[in-house]
């Protein structure tokens, strides 16, 4: 299990081939990647704030949960905090396992989970100003699922 | 004890963090106490379903004992992912 908390950018797909690249019982890779969206063509860059002493506990707790549920091979979560752009690549997940429902499931299981008990806050920076990113209820109900 | 805030919580107040001595019980009790300090906070706590709060690094419920913690956050709902 694999969790980095960084604002430097990183490569998905770097990532995704060195991800359980050394399993052999793995027979399913499952990833997500979110990036940074500009809805309205005016976004100049997306800021993200972190908890520092909370982030990587958090999400650690996180993976350990869908850990216990599903039979992973292995897991890894990155996310970026600070000054994104466009395009930009926020986070990634990815999970491995020797089938793909508990790979499906349990990628599934960490996005929604990352989306509303990690702690970071988006703020959308625009030429007309900035503001934060309300959470929706949508995916408070998500973990409802789960 | 040591209380952070974090994205519009720490704008409407102004600062990042500070140090607080309280004898508050729970957290209502001590958003009771930051609520009297000025507008800025009464505004911060005006609406505290808007808010979520976390006791030494965990999330936690506003009804909470404060006993023994050292750090407390206050924050909006997150945005991750």
């Amino acid at each position: 299990m694999t969790v980095r908390v960084q604002a430097e950018f990183f490569d998905a797909g770097a990532e995704l081939n060195s991800f359980a690249q050394d399993r052999t019982d793995v027979g399913a890779v499952v990833s997500f990647t979110g990036v940074v969206r500009d809805t309205k063509g005016d976004l100049e860059e997306m800021l993200i704030e972190h908890y520092p002493g909370m982030t990587q506990s958090a999400i650690a707790k996180i993976a350990e949960e869908a850990v216990s549920r599903w039979a992973l091979a292995d897991v890894l979560v990155i996310h970026r905090y600070g000054p994104l752009k466009p395009g930009e690549p926020i986070m990634m997940v990815a999970t491995a396992s020797a089938h793909r429902a508990a790979a499906f499931e349990a990628a599934d299981f960490l996005m929604d989970y990352l989306k509303s008990r990690a702690p970071f806050w988006k703020k959308e920076v625009t030429a007309q100003g900035a503001s934060w990113v309300e959470a929706k209820d949508a995916d408070e109900d998500a973990l409802k699922r789960w | 004890m040591n209380v952070i805030y974090f994205a519009w919580v720490r704008e409407r107040i102004g600062l990042p963090q500070e140090t607080v001595e309280t004898d508050a019980a729970t957290v209502n009790d001590l958003i009771a106490e930051l609520r009297l300090r000025e507008e800025r906070y009464a505004a911060a706590f005006e609406d505290i379903s808007a808010l979520r709060v976390a006791l030494d690094q965990e999330l936690s419920d506003f009804d909470a004992s404060l006993s023994g913690v050292r750090e407390v956050a206050f924050f909006p709902p997150m945005t991750g992912g």
